[in-house]
């Protein structure tokens, strides 16, 4: 039996696909951020894995033609950027100057309490794009050489502290703005922390959404110049 | 036939985007370079919104699933992080707080600072 779900062309799909289905009507209905759907799905995909015994490779192997959609999906990202773009262009020069502030700070403050903490180094690469979304901060990780499971791990967790945060954090510092809140949230905390911000209000949820995709590009462009410093 | 037309125009940026990962010596995700150009396609009007919109919402809905095996991945991992949990998490709380912070109110300055220069 174990032997036969091991060597399943389609177990491990399936399993990945209903879990997640299931984590995600869970999240539904408590609505709350701290049931992720994704961190829901992998820990009981993990709990299965290991009480079956099943091999985390063939799962791996299973669920490869998934990371096939990765690239293209990322791409798709630029026609919801290029709409919110046309519509908050107003708005440009302090999404920009936030954004670009913002991922100064997440690299630099990364970077200095690994140094201060004696993180490994490939750890330290892969919580380096943690503030970025998913797809763009676990391809980041691949190419830098760091763990692109702890990246993503770290993603979800700061995703879901800007999520939770956020609200109070804006009072705490006094953002009182619709534009900056939104840059705040997608720039700290992608998609995650844009869903908060669209509870907030419809401007702030889509200048978190266009702040989040321009973060990502950007902190990919200054990885690429660091990278042959660390 | 609309959608595999959209699907075709998306799966050749995914390929220039591959094809610029393989000529520029960056550490730069394909993906990124395929973004990036799309984007300028968009702006350039050589592709419109209309001719990708379907098959690209399509395809960011999967974004959640395409991250589970990454996740689960965090087995082959455990061993290298698990003496330094606490650490990771209590750095991770800190930047992100951090960012957030200052992210939102250098917005807020540079966005009042146009906002009093509109008032002269």
């Amino acid at each position: 039996m174990i032997e036969f779900l091991s060597s399943s062309s389609f177990f491990a799909l399936a399993l990945a696909l209903v879990v997640y289905a299931f984590a995600d009507v869970l999240q539904k209905k408590f609505k709350t951020p701290l049931l992720n759907p994704l961190v829901v799905s992998s820990a009981v995909i993990i709990l299965l894995l290991v009480v079956l015994d099943i091999p985390n490779e063939r799962f791996q192997a299973g669920c490869q033609v998934l990371s096939y959609l990765l690239t293209p999906a990322t791409i798709c990202l630029a026609i919801s950027f290029y709409e919110k773009f046309q519509a908050l262009k107003h708005y440009l020069p302090a999404v920009i100057a936030g954004v670009l502030a913002g991922v100064v700070c997440s690299l630099g403050s990364v970077y200095i309490l690994c140094k201060v903490c004696h993180v490994d180094h490939t750890v330290m690469l892969s919580l380096m794009p943690k503030s970025v979304t998913t797809a763009i901060g676990m391809a980041l990780s691949a190419e830098l050489g760091g763990i692109t499971a702890i990246s993503t791990v770290a993603i979800v967790i700061t995703g879901n502290i800007g999520n939770m945060a956020g609200p109070t954090l804006c009072k705490l510092l006094h953002i009182d703005d619709e534009i900056s809140r939104g840059v705040a949230f997608g720039t700290a905390s992608h998609v995650i922390g844009t869903s908060k911000a669209i509870e907030l209000s419809q401007l702030t949820g889509a200048v978190s959404s266009l702040s989040l995709t321009l973060a990502g590009i950007v902190t990919c462009l200054l990885m690429s110049f660091l990278a042959q410093y660390m | 036939m609309k959608f595999l037309r959209q699907m075709c125009i998306i799966v050749l940026f995914s390929f220039l985007g591959e094809v610029c990962r393989a000529v520029i010596p960056f550490p730069i995700p394909a993906s990124i370079y395929g973004m990036v150009l799309m984007l300028a396609a968009l702006a350039l009007k050589i592709v419109k919104v209309e001719q990708v919109k379907d098959a690209g919402t399509f395809l960011v809905s999967f974004f959640p699933i395409l991250f589970i095996a990454p996740t689960v991945n965090l087995i082959a991992c455990w061993d290298d992080i698990k003496n330094d949990l606490l650490v990771l998490v209590v750095i991770i709380v800190v930047t992100t707080v951090l960012t957030f912070g200052v992210s939102g109110l250098v917005a807020q300055w540079i966005g009042r600072g146009k906002g009093d220069k509109n008032h002269d």
